[in-house]
């Protein structure tokens, strides 16, 4: 019992509340900001004693195990907890200066607020309808988000991006109604033990793939033709909180369901989980590579780097699952750092399009080399954060012998930063062409830098740091790859 | 008896999915509304319909119904409830503001 692991979602869950009472824009800032570092150091102490005394349950109302509701923290929930909390921060500094008075007047702040507590929630919850719960809250906070300001653009993409998540939550809810009568219980250790009991026959495969097919709509994995639309219909602060951590709520679903709980038959589900990266990897890099819009290149790099995560996933191997924890990590801060970066040249150059920009290095010199450092930092060049993951999971890949799926995931590296490095020199190099729209304020998309050097010092960090982060890192893959260890955590047998 | 319940479940699915391939924003809505009508169904029929006495302390009873797929439907009412008035009100907002309510229209014109 560890009253601390509940505070990541109670925090912002209250912190949102007293926002809705707050009038001064300054004071909605402050709070928002103040309340998100508080999680940060809640989360860094939550990891502090995961590390000495090992994986952190609270029993929800004091109903032990297999009967109540367990939230647990172990170490992969917590490092996403802290690095999401980061992020968030981060986005919230670009937010409050670019997303104007009136969306913030209306709301934004706590909404945000609601959105962090759904994502840690769903982080940290031990029970599959808990995680359901959560993922509605994180859900419905994003509505409200994706759709502040009623622009003709948001209505239009909201209906859509709605109707497909309701679809979603439908089959979640099924597909939790068959488990449960399957196997006849929901949290997430004692299913584990059931199943690993009575063998994952026919039924529980089914039941499996109805999981894939909710968490892969959920994360954009292969079913992502929602994203597109919907990520570059909000404005640039709120996309790149969605890039950052919607989606990689439903990866870290997948991970989980398919480490601790339908890990039986590897060769059925896994083996589809490769195909689909396979699958995400080849077509978003083609979206990417095709785009003739920065927006088009943002969300087209967040549908292939989803792909390679899952890749790692179904190799399988400690190894493997060890990368995915670094790449997730490194994928959280970049996403968001191109998600910002893109918010900030689309403010510049006054337009999107890549065909009527050009020259923007004489004028915002800072923000190309910070483009061109994010795309080194996205194709996992070292020292940055993508190179240790990446070369974790195609070696996992390698060893399980997936070798088309390495050779794919490799070109779209290559082909990723390509997609980036196109846009650095026909945004930034190129001759403007005649009739090329006016840039913003020089002093506005200035103002915008910090947060984007903040994120690209985090990424720098994680990639230099990767032998202190060894040790969690080993842990955290440890857990997925050895299920007792968590099962024993939570029903302390 | 869960055989009955089985086949309306069937029922309040397909006709849902009928709805949600019309075109018109209003059936679309109704469509996922049927089909949750449908999941929750499910969710009380999976434990098995009433099998005993309510699950009640100091009740003397051979057979307790299982109470937990009630409080999963509860919480997923309340759910479905929520999301649905926020897409209606959505829906209405979209089709003052675009103009229509049909879902070819709403399809993304490039470039924008």
């Amino acid at each position: 019992m560890n009253n601390v692991v509940v505070l990541p979602i109670l925090i912002p869950v209250l912190t949102g509340i007293v926002l809705i009472l707050v009038r001064s824009l300054t004071w909605l800032r402050i709070i928002g900001v103040a309340s998100l570092l508080i999680n940060i150091g809640v989360t860094a102490y939550l990891i502090s004693q995961i590390d000495a005394t090992g994986i952190q349950v609270l029993e929800l109302g004091g109903w032990s195990a297999p009967f109540g509701i367990v939230l647990v923290a172990d170490m992969f929930a917590a490092l996403l907890v802290v690095t999401a909390n980061v992020t968030a921060v981060i986005c919230l500094l670009f937010a409050s200066r670019t997303i104007g008075e009136k969306r913030e007047r209306f709301y934004f702040h706590s909404f945000y607020q609601f959105l962090i507590a759904g994502v840690c929630g769903s982080f940290l919850t031990g029970d599959i309808f808990n995680l359901f719960v959560f993922f509605e809250v994180m859900l419905i906070s994003s509505y409200a988000l994706i759709v502040l300001g009623a622009t003709k653009q948001q209505l239009r993409e909201s209906i859509k991006y709605m109707l497909v998540n309701m679809l979603s939550s439908v089959f979640f809810v099924v597909s939790v109604g068959f488990l449960y009568g399957a196997v006849g219980t929901l949290n997430m250790a004692d299913l584990s033990l059931r199943i690993a009991e009575m063998g994952q026959g026919g039924l529980l495969n089914i039941i499996a793939l109805m999981f894939l097919f909710v968490f892969g709509l959920k994360a954009g994995l292969f079913l992502f033709f929602w994203l597109p639309g919907s990520y570059s219909a909000p404005p640039a602060a709120v996309s790149a909180i969605f890039a950052a951590l919607l989606t990689k709520v439903g990866i870290y679903a997948l991970i989980r369901t398919f480490t601790l709980i339908f890990y039986q038959d590897p060769d059925f589900t896994h083996e589809l989980l490769g195909w689909m990266a396979g699958a995400t990897i080849v077509l978003g890099t083609i979206g990417a590579v095709g785009a003739k819009n920065v927006k088009g290149i943002l969300v087209y790099n967040v549908v292939a780097s989803v792909g390679f995560i899952i890749f790692g996933l179904a190799a399988f191997t400690e190894g493997a699952l060890q990368g995915v924890v670094y790449y997730l990590l490194h994928d959280i801060v970049i996403k968001a750092l191109l998600f910002l970066l893109g918010g900030a040249f689309l403010i510049a150059a006054g337009t999107g399009r890549l065909r009527s920009t050009g020259e923007w290095i004489r004028t915002y010199p800072l923000l190309g080399w910070l483009l061109f450092a994010t795309a080194f930092a996205v194709a996992g060049v070292p020292p940055l954060s993508g190179f240790l993951g990446k070369l974790l999971i195609l070696e996992g890949g390698l060893r399980a012998g997936e070798y088309v799926l390495v050779g794919i995931a490799l070109l779209s590296s290559l082909l990723l930063l390509y997609s980036i490095i196109r846009w650095f020199m026909e945004g930034f190099w190129k001759p403007r062409p005649e009739g090329a729209p006016a840039g913003g304020e020089t002093r506005v998309v200035r103002s915008l830098l910090m947060p984007c050097v903040l994120l690209l010092a985090i990424s720098a960090a994680l990639g230099l740091g990767a032998e202190g982060l060894a040790g969690f890192v080993d842990q955290a893959a440890h857990t997925m790859a050895e299920p007792s260890v968590y099962i024993s955590a939570v029903l302390g047998e | 008896m869960e055989l009955l319940v089985a086949i309306l479940i069937g029922v309040l699915f397909m006709i849902g999915t009928y709805l949600i391939l019309t075109r018109r924003l209003l059936r679309i809505i109704l469509g996922t509304v049927l089909l949750s009508h449908g999941a929750h169904l499910l969710l009380m029929t999976t434990a098995g319909l009433k099998r005993g006495a309510p699950p009640l302390l100091g009740e003397e009873a051979a057979a307790y119904t299982d109470p937990l797929p009630q409080a999963l439907i509860l919480t997923s009412i309340v759910i479905s409830f929520g999301v649905t008035s926020f897409i209606l009100v959505l829906a209405y907002r979209t089709y003052k503001q675009l103009g229509t309510d049909d879902m070819e229209q709403l399809r993304r014109q490039e470039d924008e």
